[in-house]
């Protein structure tokens, strides 16, 4: 009876490996899908896989623009690797994946190698304190010397007395070089803490009342455990965004090898996501669209 | 029949070229079964090998770019760094692993020994089954779950208790390191423990030793070895965890203290492995970080040896 039973339960787990097959294996569908929003420049379905990495500023777009191009091709299945603008255009130039995303521009030397960027929307940067602080308004000057450690209480910015805790991202991180680009703290910013992801970085301001940090606008909006300040009085928005008066800004990048021809499925999200249909898509994720 | 017996070599000699074939064929299974047993500790000798030659090979260069004593003993690490000339210090990884690993072996092979005498000799059957299970799934879970837990529960309960600005610190990694050694060097040791013959302890406490004191002063030793393959299994864990430390002690490349954010050498392999590109400096420096950290496991191990011998030659 207990063998009977083991034996059962094994098979059982063994089966259910094979419940993840099926997906990509998936053969050309005859007929049309109506649900098409996007324009359909092949005349035959694509099918196959779609692999992105990169930048994890760029979450909420990338999923709402994988979300609508899977929905349209429902051959074509879209990964995305949260691992940090440095390591998608490492990704992109390995060729590991098709296409890096990055959230700043690329440098000479990545251009210099055989990359080529492609700007599908600009992101605000964020600057992040907790819930409960009293502080709502920092110039960037101020916020340089946060995070250079010049100043250290909250008490000198207006808030209420406590050190100061800075946490940041890693030095790969787009978020991490367009926020000290812009605020001009390169390689002098002293952190409590250096995180991986954006995510990362809002759960620790998230949990404490000192804390500051910095994350794009698309994954801080609508969250009320923490709230970003104003930068010199002008609220982080979409509109200040595109119009340049918020200051602490910078591109998403689709990452390619030039030389390299991406595969049918890889082409299409490609144009898709460069295209004026995805700007709408791009708008409801918390981007600013350039097409 | 009787001829073909006599045939055979009388005396006991088993010549391998014996007439009879069933006979040669359990030997050519015994040779068979040999070779494989050799073959598997070859692959085991191969691995250790094979890593020690790719590591070596390939930190080195960096090394020599560098200079073994800016990078052994240069203070800061900074190989992405635009505005200054990078700096490829590792002296605060090395000895933020030294500090993690000596606290949580300290706080860890104490509260494991204890538990694993309680477990072993004093504890009630019941009790003593209850605790097992305990420490056995406690064994069992990822490092992973531990660095959330501790990054949810133990980083803001650090920042409450002693009022820094940011709980993240080596004071959390040291705590997380502690609980995820103690099942390992209560299991090894617990098992080190029960060997002990029950004849030892028997003459102690005839003797007129008390309980405690035979525990203490008998078991223990008796057990030396096997105490030592715990502690030396704890702190082979403890130096080499990346993913729990990763989520609580802060990242940051400063020289230790207690309460700092911290970078240990695991982790300075894991957060910038990702991105840095095949054949630049920086990369070739997270090689070299990473021949360092295997030779101090292999310097650990020796040492540990050595103390271990030299206890016994006592």
């Amino acid at each position: 009876m207990k063998r009977m039973l083991t034996i059962l339960l094994s098979l059982t787990m063994a089966l259910s490996l094979l419940a993840g097959c099926g997906a990509k294996e998936e053969p050309q569908q005859p007929a049309e899908n109506n649900n098409t929003q996007a324009e359909q420049p092949a005349e035959t379905k694509l099918s196959g896989a779609v692999s992105l990495n990169g930048s994890t500023s760029m979450e909420k777009v990338v999923g709402v623009l994988g979300e609508q191009f899977m929905t349209d091709n429902s051959g074509v299945s879209v990964t995305y690797d949260a691992t940090g603008s440095g390591a998608g255009i490492e990704a992109a130039s390995n060729g590991s994946a098709d296409i890096g995303l990055s959230s700043r521009a690329l440098k000479d030397e990545e251009a210099a190698s055989g990359l080529v960027g492609t700007t599908v929307a600009l992101d605000g940067i964020a600057v992040i304190v907790n819930a409960g602080s009293k502080v709502a308004d920092l110039t960037v000057e101020q916020i340089a010397q946060i995070f250079t450690g010049e100043i250290t209480d909250w008490s000198q910015v207006g808030g209420e007395a406590g050190t100061i805790s800075c946490i940041g991202r890693e030095a790969g991180s787009g978020t991490r070089d367009g926020f000290e680009s812009i605020t001009g703290t390169k390689d002098a910013c002293k952190m409590d803490q250096e995180l991986t992801s954006t995510g990362a970085v809002i759960e620790a301001v998230a949990g404490n009342p000192n804390a500051i940090g910095y994350a794009s606008l698309s994954a801080v909006e609508g969250k009320d455990t923490v709230k970003a300040v104003t930068v010199g009085g002008v609220v982080c928005s979409e509109a200040t965004v595109l119009d340049g008066s918020y200051a602490i800004q910078r591109p998403f990048v689709l990452v390619t090898k030039e030389g390299t021809a991406l595969s049918t499925q890889a082409q299409a999200f490609f144009h898709f996501a460069t295209s004026a249909a995805a700007s709408d898509l791009i708008r409801s994720a918390g981007a600013v669209p350039v097409a | 029949m009787m001829r073909s017996e006599a045939a055979r070599p009388s005396t006991g000699t088993m010549a391998p070229q014996a007439p009879v074939k069933r006979r040669g064929g359990r030997e050519a299974m015994e040779l068979f079964f040999h070779l494989l047993f050799l073959l598997c500790g070859a692959v085991a000798v191969a691995f250790v090998l094979f890593i020690s030659i790719y590591l070596i090979v390939s930190g080195l260069p960096a090394i020599r770019e560098i200079g073994l004593v800016d990078f052994l003993f240069g203070t800061t690490w900074a190989p992405t760094a635009t505005t200054v000339e990078p700096s490829y210090g590792i002296l605060p990884f090395i000895l933020t692993s030294v500090y993690g690993t000596a606290g949580a072996v300290l706080i860890g092979v104490p509260i494991g020994l204890m538990t694993a005498i309680f477990l072993a000799k004093v504890a009630p059957p019941r009790a003593a089954r209850v605790i097992k299970s305990a420490v056995e799934l406690l064994a069992g879970i990822p490092s992973v779950v531990y660095g959330l837990v501790g990054m949810i529960v133990l980083v803001p309960a650090i920042r409450e208790l002693f009022d820094l600005s940011s709980g993240a610190c080596l004071l959390a990694a040291i705590i997380v390191l502690t609980i995820m050694i103690l099942p390992s060097i209560i299991n090894v040791s617990e098992t080190a423990l029960r060997a002990v013959p029950r004849e030892y302890e028997e003459a102690s406490l005839a003797l007129g030793a008390t309980e405690i004191e035979t525990y203490f002063r008998v078991s223990l030793p008796a057990a030396g070895s096997g105490l030592a393959t715990a502690v030396v299994l704890g702190v082979g864990r403890a130096i080499g965890e990346a993913m729990a430390i990763i989520m609580v002690a802060g990242n940051v490349a400063n020289m230790p203290g207690l309460f700092t954010s911290v970078r240990f050498l695991t982790t300075a392999i894991a957060s910038e492995m990702s991105y840095a590109s095949p054949g630049s400096l920086q990369r070739n420096a997270l090689y070299s970080i990473g021949l360092v950290l295997f030779l101090f496991i292999m310097l650990i191990n020796v040492l540990l040896n050595v103390f271990i011998k030299g206890k016994k030659e006592d």
